[in-house]
């Protein structure tokens, strides 16, 4: 992964190019970024819109629309919970508590040591083996709290 | 040996991939020749891992399965704990209708000429030797309705992007399934792809259009490996490209994944997000059908609409309008979920009622504790008690009782359920997703959430507040988000008041 503090703006641009022949590129384009740098660099915005002859308002207004798109870099892993409905009929509620209580972290945070961020997802489609989580993109099934510890185990 | 094992994210999440391992390993270990199929889900959730070798009657199943069930296969697989009987054979498969779902769980999704052997591509192949027009007069009687949740006419939405005149025209797949306790449109995509692409192919030769998204959300890494995989292949065998199949038009798909946000499931904030607008919703009309992606003539339709299209061009619309009750024709796909001894999907016609669904397909709870409430048609359904558990599933049956289909999933709590914790939490998931554009839904919310709360405080009073605020929500709001969060709410109160008079006599 390139350096986080440092923009690299041929890179975007480049990136900007693989998408432009597109109809409606903005969103694949941030998506695009964001896969590279792990979140969107506030920086990239102006490059972004500029090359899409947008305002950078229109940029702004997408990108801080959309629950994935991050404005920081996350941790090493990224720890995913559901917190819909038919997990919380299996107890998502008490897993989320026992995650945030273990990991000392809120919803949308970060370990201080930089191992997890733990974010709610309203919905896996997993919900007939909840409670679920997605472990860096890995789908885990009936989560339980023995299960959970098992998990951090596995990432820190 | 030939063994079939699941690759759908709920058979992954529950540790197929071990198996699959174990599976390589030991066959290693015997020397003995593996080939590991790696398929969709029958949807038996409940059983996953689920495996199946082939046996004397079809393929048997075996399930849930272990690594350390994997060594025993290779001895007396009929004598194996795990075995479970022939695969068709089962309750559960047996019972079914499977005709959207007819490939699922069989195939290596992304073998082609397995799907056609299945019976792939005859349903797009009869389409393209029929003019559009009578395509969609097939569609439009066959009864068949959006199986998003609206459950507006498909055959309609068809005819009217048919009629509009334009030099492009787009076919836009919702495959943004963001309602909590369904996962029919993930499971389709994961277990078979093409069925997918074909259903849009019949819809762009029905309408004229030469160009297909298919918007997915993030939240399905799986489907969106596979489905990226479908199309390469679907386009390298001439099912997508300039010539569809060699004889028709040209129609192509372009995947577009999501970026959390529950709203870009409503179509028109849908469409706002192919664009690169912000996705808030437009105001209808104009329809999409006339004005939809770029301005131009589109016909948004779910995963599970489109890919019960070919089997609707296949087996004829008759054959597919002669199952269901009323005005809902053909088969649902019912995702039971939640709190559930046996949850999965099982396609059937419509007219199950829901104590069929609950009490016997999906078998109680598996905490084993009475049913308290089931949430039919996702986060923004309305929660049943079990007195309405006589309802037949259809679109005007759960109207009528204040309710909704929605995408059909069917979400199981046990008696240990707060109700009003569930309405509360209604309104704030409609406070966090709320695209802002209008203030019924956007001030709505948060206000519900607040009134809720006073509730809990054993605020009386507030109570009518809640009721008038539902009613403001409800029919001032620009799309279902704000308008269909009264009912999970309302339903919440209504059924179950003794939940919201608990705190009012712990405040006493």
């Amino acid at each position: 992964m390139p350096s986080t503090s440092v923009v690299n703006g041929a890179r975007i641009r480049a990136i900007i190019a693989e998408h432009a022949g597109r109809e409606g590129p903005l969103l694949p384009i941030l998506l695009a970024i964001q896969e590279e740098w792990g979140h969107l660099p506030r920086e990239a915005l102006p490059v972004v819109a500029e090359a899409l002859n947008l305002t950078r308002a229109e940029v702004f207004g997408v990108a801080s629309f959309y629950h994935d798109l991050r404005e920081a870099p996350p941790g090493r892993h990224v720890l995913r919970l559901c917190r819909a409905e038919a997990c919380q009929a299996v107890g998502a509620a008490a897993l989320a508590e026992a995650a945030q209580a273990r990991l000392g972290i809120g919803w949308g945070e970060t370990t201080a040591d930089g191992a997890v961020t733990l974010e709610p997802v309203f919905c896996l489609g997993l919900c007939a083996c909840g409670p679920a989580a997605l472990v860096d993109g890995r789908p885990v099934g009936r989560l339980d709290a023995l299960g959970l510890d098992a998990l951090l185990a596995e990432v820190r | 040996m030939r063994v079939w094992l699941s690759q759908d994210a709920a058979a992954r999440a529950l540790g197929a991939d071990a198996v699959a391992a174990a599976l390589r390993r030991e066959a290693a270990a015997r020397g003995v020749a593996l080939d590991l199929v790696r398929t969709g889900s029958h949807g038996m959730v409940w059983l996953e891992p689920l495996l199946e070798i082939a046996g004397p009657h079809g393929r048997m199943a075996f399930g849930p399965m272990t690594p350390a069930d994997v060594p025993a296969l290779f001895e007396r697989p009929a004598a194996h704990p795990r075995a479970l009987g022939p695969t068709q054979s089962l309750d559960w498969m047996a019972r079914q209708t499977r005709l959207t779902f007819a490939r699922c769980g069989i195939n290596d999704p992304l073998d082609l000429s397995a799907y056609e052997a299945a019976g792939g591509l005859a349903g797009l192949r009869k389409a393209l030797a029929m003019p559009p027009a009578e395509v969609v007069r097939a569609v439009t009687e066959s009864g068949l309705r959006g199986r998003g949740g609206a459950g507006f006419p498909a055959g309609i939405k068809w005819k009217t992007a048919a009629g509009a005149a334009a030099a492009q025209k787009y076919v836009v797949c919702n495959a943004d399934e963001g309602d909590s306790g369904t996962f029919a449109d993930r499971m389709l995509i994961e277990g078979d792809p093409f069925c997918l692409i074909e259903g849009m192919a019949i819809a762009g030769h029905a309408i004229g259009a030469t160009r297909g998204y298919v918007y997915l959300r993030s939240e399905y890494p799986d489907a969106i490996g596979i489905l990226t995989r479908a199309l390469a292949v679907a386009r390298s065998e001439g099912v997508l490209g300039p010539q569809v199949l060699g004889r028709g038009a040209a129609f192509d798909i372009e995947l577009r994944i999501g970026a959390g946000a529950y709203v870009c499931g409503e179509e028109t904030s849908l469409l706002n997000s192919i664009e690169g607008l912000r996705p808030v919703v437009r105001a209808k009309p104009p329809l999409p059908a006339i004005e939809g992606l770029f301005g131009r003539p589109t016909v948004v339709n779910n995963v599970i609409t489109l890919a019960s299209v070919p089997v609707i061009l296949d087996r004829g619309a008759d054959f597919y309008r002669d199952f269901g009750i009323g005005r809902s024709r053909g088969t649902i796909p019912l995702q039971l979920a939640g709190n559930v001894r046996r949850g999965g999907l099982f396609e059937a016609a419509f007219g199950l009622t829901l104590a069929e669904i609950v009490d016997d397909l999906a078998g109680g709870t598996a905490s084993g504790r009475p049913v308290k409430a089931v949430q039919v048609g996702g986060p923004l359904g309305a929660y049943f008690p079990r007195a309405l558990f006589d309802t037949p599933f259809g679109y005007e049956e759960y109207a009528g009782r204040d309710g909704l289909i929605g995408h059909a999933g069917i979400v199981v709590f046990d008696d240990s359920v707060d109700m009003l914790a569930q309405a509360r939490f209604a309104m704030e998931f409609c406070a966090i997703e709320s695209c802002g554009k209008c203030t019924p839904c956007r001030v709505g919310a948060v206000r519900g959430v607040e009134t809720i709360d006073r509730i809990a405080r054993g605020d009386a009073a507030a109570r009518s507040l809640l009721a008038e605020l539902c009613d403001t929500m409800k029919y001032g709001s620009l799309c279902a988000l704000g308008g269909f969060t009264p009912y999970p709410v309302m339903s919440a109160l209504a059924h179950f008041p003794q939940d919201f008079d608990r705190a009012r006599e712990a405040a006493e």
